[in-house]
């Protein structure tokens, strides 16, 4: 029952051969038998949750009919809901309660979707692998012994392991898409401004975006409907028109370009992901697709000008974190700077600290103009690279990381490393522009998922949807079970 | 780079080992991001936000506001509806 998709709960529900309540409990039925391997969530709402699924049947019962109705939902646990916890895996939230529901919640709530829980994630979304997680590390439903990527890994993780029908989750360096990638389910990072980031825990103000993770593509499409859009509270959020996403679905790829950036494909790249990503090109070429030759010189360029940009943004979003106005507050001290400063040391972890100590380097009188300053040019060459592919084409298609799902703790000594893991997700961020991470392949002894990483114009997300429909319909990689 | 200095101006108390173990790592990952200066950004535009958006107005409607007791219940240490901080001077 839990291993069903929106598309496939919706028909159930609306039909009646199911009703809300039974599959929420099925829902937490799974979670109580696999959460404990997989440690997917934060904390679970599981009161809250039941009695949503309760007046959710009640409406269906009424014939009301809406996109998310009576549908379980896990949401990362940096996307404010009010009346309940908000931690973003970090101590100095730890007990955090917002005061309103971030508008992505407003407009689930509204679609009639049933919040199963907050799942975790690196703290303050920093980190690629969820071990930087203040609670604890959430395992891989393909392999316990391996991370689920990260930041969005409880996410992608719940979503594998049929904990939840879907989840939303952040990217703002490839959190959505990598998680996605090492979990074998659909991940979208939708354009920069498309959806609104009212109540979505800052941490990279310019790039982080909130997006789906879905068993499918056509769940993205339906979650994206809700969620997308101009919202009046968050002016970053872009007012342009909205196209119908399920109607995305039903395009043909015939004729479409497909490029293929070549500097993706050399260098750090293991053999057999290269090979599962090409054979995801080749199946897009037999779809209809013509596929032509890009190039993103400047891809060598992005992790380090992702780094000046996300962490300078960092250290100033995370000043607010005083211990006077919310989260958690020392013992420990007797004067006002103390105070400060001993609340931010025992309240972040290491890798928080990390970043906004470089951040606030690269911020600091003396060194701006050398780094930050560089990376923002930088970030204009980059953004220029993908105007000139997406000239020539109408979706690009990448992998989505270089390896398959690695070893819990196998980078967390080598922060340089775990940044590398993100090269091929990084760019997207920085120009703006949606990507999608869907699952084309397994590889090893281990059978771990390889992702597909497919990148648009801005506010192209519907022809992402209209390649990965067509992928997922000429292709079962996606319907895989992680053996959990 | 001047680690204390820079915990300084973060407010962030950082322990001994901590220091340390920043300072090593720091220095790899400013070392990594230094290969920028291979390219020539002279004549390029920074770009500090993708959409290039500026003056966002919304409609001027009031809405209910968040109240002084829902942001206040939040703080770890209030007194008679205003925020605690140990003294200051």
């Amino acid at each position: 029952m839990y291993r069903i998709t929106i598309m496939q709960a919706r028909e159930l529900l609306q039909s009646k051969k199911l009703s809300a309540v039974e599959l929420t409990q099925a829902v937490f039925g799974r979670i109580d038998s696999v959460e404990e391997k997989v440690k997917a969530f934060a904390h679970l709402m599981r009161d809250k949750a039941m009695q949503q699924a309760q007046a959710a049947d009640a409406r269906i019962n009424k014939g009301e009919e809406q996109p998310l109705l009576g549908i379980p939902i896990a949401l990362k646990d940096l996307i404010c809901t009010s009346g309940s916890r908000t931690t973003c895996s970090s101590k100095i939230l730890d007990q955090f309660i917002a005061p309103y529901n971030a508008t992505v919640v407003n407009r689930l709530q509204a679609a009639g979707a049933v919040i199963v829980g907050k799942t975790n994630m690196d703290e303050f979304a920093m980190g690629s692998s969820n071990e930087n997680s203040s609670l604890h590390p959430t395992k891989n439903p393909w392999a316990l012994d391996r991370v689920p990527g990260g930041s969005s890994g409880g996410s992608a993780a719940a979503v594998a392991a049929h904990e939840c029908i879907a989840a939303l989750g952040s990217d703002t360096g490839g959190s959505i898409r990598q998680p996605a990638g090492f979990c074998g389910v659909t991940g979208l990072k939708p354009t920069y401004g498309r959806v609104s980031r009212f109540g979505l825990v800052a941490f990279a103000s310019s790039l982080d975006q909130i997006g789906p993770i879905t068993k499918s593509v056509a769940d993205a499409a339906i979650l994206m409907n809700v969620i997308g859009g101009k919202d009046q509270q968050d002016s970053t959020s872009a007012d342009v028109p909205m196209p119908d996403f399920i109607q995305a679905l039903n395009q043909d790829v015939k004729g479409m370009k497909l490029g293929i950036p070549k500097e993706y494909f050399t260098g750090g790249i293991q053999p057999e992901v290269e090979k599962a990503v090409q054979d995801g090109i080749r199946t897009l070429e037999s779809l209809g697709m013509q596929t032509v030759e890009v190039s993103l010189p400047h891809l060598d360029y992005a992790v380090a000008a992702y780094y000046i940009i996300a962490c300078a943004e960092a250290s100033t979003n995370l000043s607010r974190y005083d211990g006077v106005k919310y989260g958690y507050r020392t013992n420990n001290s007797d004067n006002l700077a103390n105070m400060y400063e001993n609340t931010r040391e025992e309240g972040f972890g290491e890798e928080v600290k990390r970043r906004i100590i470089l951040g606030t380097f690269v911020l600091s009188s003396g060194y701006y103009d050398a780094y930050y300053l560089k990376g923002q040019k930088v970030r204009t060459l980059i953004k220029q690279d993908f105007e000139n592919a997406l000239e020539k084409c109408d979706v690009i298609a990448a992998p989505v990381t270089p390896y398959p799902a690695f070893k819990i703790g196998e980078k967390l000594d080598d922060p340089l490393q775990m940044y590398l893991a993100d090269i091929y997700t990084i760019s997207a961020n920085l120009a703006g522009i949606p990507a999608m991470s869907i699952p084309c392949g397994f590889v090893g002894r281990e059978n771990l998922p390889v992702g597909l990483q497919l990148m648009g114009k801005h506010f192209d997300e519907a022809n992402l949807i209209t390649v990965g429909q067509n992928f997922q319909q000429a292709t079962n990689f996606h319907i895989q079970e992680a053996p959990v | 780079m001047d680690i204390i200095y820079l915990a300084k101006l973060a407010r962030l108390k950082l322990t001994d080992a901590e220091k340390e173990r920043f300072s090593n790592q720091l220095g790899t990952i400013i070392k990594y991001i230094e290969k920028l200066n291979e390219l020539d950004t002279q004549n390029v535009e920074p770009t500090a936000h993708v959409l290039g958006l500026n003056n966002i107005f919304r409609d001027d409607r009031a809405t209910e506001p968040l109240t002084d007791h829902d942001l206040i219940n939040d703080s770890p240490a209030s007194s008679k509806g205003h925020y605690e901080v140990p003294k200051i001077i």
